[in-house]
């Protein structure tokens, strides 16, 4: 039987409607690397990384503060969270009858979906009001709380991938159940556990509006954890909003390093694991 | 008894150092799992502080203003008068236009990967709608302001008022910054997520129906129109609307190219913003307690929006994944 023209018409403009909307998914992402490439490699220079800024009116100064700034802050962040969120990923996957589980699964499934800014908000009211000061402590807090339920999701797929016999083998030894999830389960999954750290770091150093009024940002270096601190992006979006050409720039140039760094991350976080189980993980808040 | 103290000397004999302390196997699993309870209830306890703390400090405004706060369309931090309108507004608007584009795009992008591309080829897409997710919001903005706002204004608004000038939603002048171009964003931003979640849900129709329907002579549109497109129906809409939770409380990309202004504009070109743009743009500045207190109130009814949005949509695509696995 031969297909009529209109059938076949309709068949090849689904296809090319298809194929139009993946290629011109692409655009964005190639013209958002373009534009970065441009203008951030321009007004990148040595001195980017090494100083804190100048003030306004004096050329050149760089972000080194804010770099500095954003590593501490993530790195709080990431101390408080991945143990906290590793021990629960554990909970949801070894004890996952009972309530308790059901529970907490629901909650970290609301934190998932919580937007940054009302975290933020959170953290203002807990440290910021208490402490009466914009405070490196605040914003790292905020920050653990997004990752927090990333690292938690992460740990409970990846544990559940491990068959229930390797559980039993270890139970079979007489070992306690602790020590083969500590020396079995947890050991055995490392290289993936990891990647779930990673994942969580890079979306945790690319983060804005939950640092705004809890670090809020300043313009030197700052080595008290009780004082306002600056980080890459916050500081990108004062630079940006600014009138000054000079500060533009070095917005791109921060642009430019805050994606090298959060590509990068999430990139070598793939090669770290390869299994696809993990991919919905490296969608943000899906 | 007797049983018990033999299976006591059993675990004796082994040497770790808890051991000698004499604490059993039992009791140090039960020690285990406490902890591990602990922190989950910590974790429970956190997100309870979170919402008594949002109450709390959002209950001066709440008492002030009360239901009108969200039909009120004059937010004056001068005069201390607040009513939250302009922002619902903004923010329905901005994801609701993100959703109508980001939707059947994602969608295509999702079946394309999963019904005609080969397979490494297929992940090799994925992957580069994946990257778009990693991207910080805070990079989107930047390049909304200084590359996309400026097309806006020069490009796209010349064609939509050419050919839809005559709707009111086509307007009015365009300053590239505007309602118009938030949406285009958020459209961006939330494709990663329709998709992938898409992806997940055709994954799981059974291809039987496809194969019969190829079989009979189906062409492939058809195929695919039939038997998956209408089994994963609502599927696909879970999808949609988690996009659409995502698109609701996202933050900086907005603030920065929607102009933040308080007024319910008729254009699409016009200035606007929403819930989650006037919290990052007012907050810190907020001198007034009832000034904070409103933006509080703003940031519970988003939690609260969000809250619901995100829960109706894993209702559905649970329901759906489940469905798909009986058949």
């Amino acid at each position: 039987m031969k297909l009529s023209p209109q059938r076949k018409f309709k068949n090849l403009l689904f296809k090319f409607l298809l194929t139009l909307a993946s290629v011109s998914v692409l655009i964005p992402l190639i013209l958002i690397f373009n534009f970065l490439l441009q203008k951030g490699s321009m007004a990148l220079s040595l001195d980017f990384f090494l100083n804190e800024p100048k003030p306004v009116g004096e050329l050149g100064g760089g972000m080194a503060h804010a770099i500095v700034g954003s590593l501490t802050m993530v790195g709080l962040s990431a101390l408080i969270s991945v143990p906290i969120g590793i021990l629960c990923g554990v909970f949801l996957s070894e004890y996952r009858q009972g309530k308790i589980a059901a529970i907490l699964k629901f909650t970290i499934d609301i934190l998932t979906g919580i937007p940054s800014i009302v975290i933020g908000i959170f953290s203002y009211l807990i440290f910021v009001v208490t402490m009466k000061s914009f405070s490196a402590w605040a914003g790292a807090f905020a920050l653990s709380i997004i990752i927090l339920p990333i690292v938690t999701r992460t740990t409970e797929e990846i544990l559940k991938l491990i068959p229930k016999h390797v559980r039993e083998a270890g139970l079979a030894l007489g070992l306690p159940k602790w020590k083969v999830i500590l020396h079995i389960v947890l050991k055995g999954s490392k290289n993936s556990l990891i990647t779930g750290v990673i994942l969580a770091i890079s979306r945790a150093s690319g983060e804005t509006a939950p640092l705004l009024f809890t670090a809020f940002g300043s313009m030197y270096f700052s080595d008290k954890l009780t004082e306002p601190m600056a980080s890459l992006p916050v500081q990108i979006y004062n630079y940006a909003i600014s009138p000054y050409d000079d500060w533009q720039r070095q917005a791109w140039a921060g642009a430019f390093t805050l994606i090298l760094i959060c590509l990068g991350l999430n990139i070598s976080a793939r090669l770290f694991f390869k299994r696809k189980e993990l991919k919905k993980f490296f969608v943000r808040k899906s | 008894m007797v049983e018990m103290v033999s299976k006591d000397n059993i675990e004796n004999n082994t040497s770790s150092p808890l051991k000698k302390r004499g604490i059993s196997y039992k009791q140090q699993d039960k020690i285990a799992f406490m902890i591990l309870r602990g922190f989950a209830l910590a974790i429970v306890l956190l997100l309870g502080l979170m919402i008594y703390q949002l109450f709390q400090a959002s209950a001066p405004a709440i008492k002030e203003f009360g239901f009108s706060f969200i039909y009120n369309d004059f937010w004056n931090p001068i005069e201390d008068e607040f009513g939250a309108l302009p922002f619902i507004y903004g923010t329905l608007v901005t994801s609701l236009i993100a959703i109508l584009i980001a939707a059947p795009v994602s969608i295509a992008i999702a079946l394309f990967i999963n019904e005609y591309l080969p397979k490494a080829l297929g992940n090799l897409l994925g992957l580069f709608v994946e990257l778009i997710s990693a991207i910080p919001s805070i990079i989107f903005g930047l390049w909304g302001l200084y590359y996309l706002a400026p097309w806006v204004k020069d490009s796209l608004t010349p064609i939509l008022k050419s050919t839809l000038g005559f709707l009111p939603l086509f307007s009015g002048p365009s300053f590239g910054i505007g309602i118009l171009t938030a949406s285009i964003i958020l459209s961006i931003m939330i494709i990663p997520t329709i998709t992938s979640v898409c992806r997940e849900v055709f994954k799981v129709v059974p291809s039987l129906q496809k194969e019969a329907a190829l079989a009979l002579g189906a062409t492939k549109f058809e195929a695919i129109k039939l038997a998956i497109l209408k089994p994963s129906f609502s599927g696909v809409m879970g999808a949609v609307v988690l996009g659409l939770g995502r698109a609701l409380g996202e933050t900086m990309a907005v603030a920065m190219v929607i102009g933040n202004s308080a007024e319910i504009s008729k254009s699409l070109f016009g200035a606007g913003a929403t819930m989650a743009s006037v919290m990052a743009n007012e907050y810190a500045e907020a001198d007034s307690e009832i000034h904070l207190s409103a933006l509080c109130l703003i940031g519970l009814l988003l939690f609260v929006v969000t809250f619901f949005v995100n829960f109706f949509a894993r209702s559905i695509t649970w329901k759906a994944k489940m469905r798909g696995k009986k058949v």
